[in-house]
C-alpha cells in the first residue's frame, strides 16, 4: 500500500491541506496535486534548474525535495511572482523588455532563482548574475537577455531605494 | 524518473534516527537530498525506508570551542557560507563552498551529506582532509570519533556502520594570521572538480611554520602531500618552494576515466597546488 501523509502547506499565500504519497516530489505535487503547471520539470535530477521554486523564501530544486518535507512551510512558485491583478513583477517586466525568454521552459526557474538572488544581492556585477544562473540551463536565449534583465532590474531597484 | 515506493520516517532526535536505522534492513538517510534524491529519482537506489534527518534536533549549527569549530552534520552549505565563525576561523571553507554546486543546491545540501556521499572530487572531503577534521558517528552504542584519515573506506563509502549516523564534524582551526587558498578546475562552474586543491600556510612573517596541502579528485580519497608539506616547513614563502611542492604533486597516483587521463590529472594537480600555495602565501600575515 502506498505510504501517504497529510500535509498543510502555504503555496503563493494560499493554504492547502493535502494527502500526498511520501515519494512524491514537491515539483510533481505542485503540478499534479495543485495544478500549478508553471513549475517545469526537466531533468529531475537537479541539473537543469527549470523546477526551481522558493521554500520559505530560498530558491531550491523542487525535483530534489519531497512534498511531505514542505509540511508547515511556505512555497512560492512562478505563479506567485506577479501581483494579484496580473501586474508583472519588475523582474518579469524586465524579462519581457530584454527578450529574456524564447520557448519559456527555463523561465520559471530563472525567475524564481533570480528573485531570491536579487533580494540577497541588490547590486550584483554581471559575473555575479551569471554565477547565480549557472545552475539554470537555457537552450534558447544564449543567456544574454536574461543577464541584461537581471542587471536592469537591479539598477532600477537601486535608483528607487 | 520517480522514486520507487518507500516508507518515510521523520525522527525528531538522533537516538530515534539511529533506532530506526537499527530496526530497518534497507534504510537510507535523507539529508539535503542533493545527491540522494537524484539517485532515488533515477532508481539507482531503491531503499524500503527513507529516514529524513531534516527534523532531527541538535545536529545543525556551528559552535566555536576555542580551538575548533564543531559543525553539526545537518548544517546547510549555504549557512556555512554565511556563518560569522566559519568566515573568521576557516575562511577557506566559504571559498571552497562556492565551487559546490549552485546557490540553489547549497540552500539544501549539508556538510554531513557531502562527507557521507564522499564523491572523490567533492570539495568538502578535500578540505576536511587538509584540516585533519574529526567526524563523530552516533550509533546504537553511543558516539565514536573518527579521524578523517580513517573516514574514506572505498569508492564513495565512508567508515560508517549501517546503523550509524554522522552527527558532528570537529575542525581544528589555524591562527587568525594563516594563509589559505582553495582552487579547482572543473569543466563548467558548479560541476564536480577534475582536481581540487586546498592549501594552508602558517608563517612567522617569512618562515613557514606549518603547511597543509590536500588534493581532491585524483583518487577515491583526498591525498595529503605530506612530503611537500614537510619540505615547506622551515623554509621561506617563495616561488621556488612552491614550484618544488608542485613537482611532488605531479607524482601522485591519479585515476583516469572516460573524460581525462591520469597524466592530465597529475599535471592539473601540479598547476593547482602551485596556484593554491601562491594564494595562501599572499594571504599569510605572519603570526610573529
Ligand atoms: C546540480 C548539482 C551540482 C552539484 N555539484 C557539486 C559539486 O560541485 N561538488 C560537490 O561536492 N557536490 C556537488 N553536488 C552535490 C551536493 O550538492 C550535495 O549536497 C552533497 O553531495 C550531498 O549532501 P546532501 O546534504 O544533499 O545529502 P543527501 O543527498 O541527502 O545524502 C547523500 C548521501 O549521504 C548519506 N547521508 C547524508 N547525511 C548523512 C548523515 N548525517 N549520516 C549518515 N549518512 C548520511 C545519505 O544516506 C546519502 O547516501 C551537486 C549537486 C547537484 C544537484
Ligand atoms: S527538473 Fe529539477 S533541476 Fe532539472
Ligand atoms: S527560453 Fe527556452 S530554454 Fe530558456
Amino acid at each position: 500500500m502506498a505510504d501517504t501523509r497529510d500535509i498543510e502547506v502555504t503555496v503563493n499565500g494560499e493554504s492547502h491541506a493535502a494527502n500526498v504519497e511520501t515519494r512524491t516530489s514537491l515539483g510533481d505535487f505542485l503540478r499534479h496535486g495543485l495544478g500549478l503547471t508553471g513549475t517545469h520539470m526537466g531533468c529531475e535530477h537537479g541539473v537543469c534548474g527549470a523546477c526551481t521554486v522558493m521554500v520559505d523564501g530560498e530558491a531550491v530544486r523542487s525535483c530534489l525535495m519531497l512534498a511531505v518535507q514542505t509540511n508547515g512551510h511556505e512555497v512560492t512558485t512562478v505563479e506567485g511572482l506577479a501581483e494579484d491583478d496580473g501586474t508583472l513583477s519588475p523582474l518579469q517586466e524586465a524579462f519581457w523588455k530584454h527578450h529574456g525568454l524564447q520557448c519559456g521552459f527555463c523561465t520559471p526557474g530563472m525567475l524564481t532563482s533570480l528573485t531570491a538572488f536579487l533580494r540577497d544581492n541588490p547590486d550584483p556585477s554581471e559575473r555575479d548574475v551569471r554565477e547565480a544562473i549557472s545552475g539554470n540551463i537555457c537552450r534558447c536565449t544564449g543567456y544574454q537577455g536574461i543577464v541584461d534583465a537581471a542587471l536592469d532590474v537591479a539598477k532600477t531597484m537601486q535608483k528607487g531605494s | 524518473m520517480k522514486p520507487a515506493p518507500f516508507i518515510y520516517h521523520d525522527p525528531a532526535t538522533p537516538e530515534e534516527a539511529v533506532a530506526l536505522l537499527s530496526q530497518h534492513e534497507d534504510a537510507k538517510v535523507l539529508a539535503g537530498g542533493q545527491s540522494l534524491m537524484p539517485m532515488l529519482n533515477m532508481r539507482f537506489v531503491l531503499p524500503d525506508h527513507v529516514i529524513d534527518l531534516n527534523g532531527v534536533a541538535g545536529i545543525s549549527g556551528v559552535v566555536d570551542s576555542g580551538s575548533t569549530l564543531e559543525i553539526g552534520a545537518m548544517t546547510r552549505q549555504r549557512d556555512l557560507v554565511r556563518d560569522p565563525a566559519v568566515n573568521a576561523k576557516i575562511p577557506i571553507m566559504p571559498e571552497a563552498l562556492e565551487h559546490v554546486g549552485h546557490f540553489q543546491t547549497r540552500n539544501r545540501g549539508t556538510i554531513g551529506g557531502s562527507l557521507c556521499h564522499l564523491d572523490p572530487s567533492a570539495e568538502l572531503p578535500c578540505l576536511m582532509a587538509a584540516y585533519d577534521a574529526v567526524l563523530s558517528a552516533h550509533g546504537p552504542d553511543g558516539v565514536r570519533d573518527i579521524p578523517f584519515t580513517e573516514w574514506p573506506l572505498a569508492y564513495m563509502i565512508p567508515t560508517l556502520g549501517p546503523d550509524e549516523l554522522l552527527t558532528k564534524i570537529t575542525v581544528p582551526y589555524w591562527s587568525a594570521n594563516h594563509g589559505y587558498g582553495f582552487v579547482e578546475f572543473a569543466r563548467r562552474h558548479g560541476d564536480f572538480a577534475l582536481i581540487a586543491v586546498a592549501a594552508l600556510l602558517e608563517t612567522d612573517g617569512d618562515t613557514i611554520l606549518q603547511a597543509s596541502i590536500s588534493i581532491g579528485g585524483a583518487g577515491v580519497r583526498p591525498v595529503r602531500l605530506a612530503e611537500a608539506e614537510a619540505a615547506l616547513v622551515g623554509g621561506n614563502i617563495g616561488a621556488d618552494a612552491f614550484k618544488a611542492a608542485a613537482e611532488v604533486a605531479r607524482g601522485i597516483d591519479a585515476m583516469s576515466d572516460a573524460y581525462v587521463s591520469s597524466a592530465y590529472r597529475q599535471r592539473l594537480a601540479a598547476t593547482l597546488v602551485e596556484r593554491a600555495l601562491i594564494k595562501a602565501g599572499e594571504r599569510a600575515k605572519g603570526s610573529a
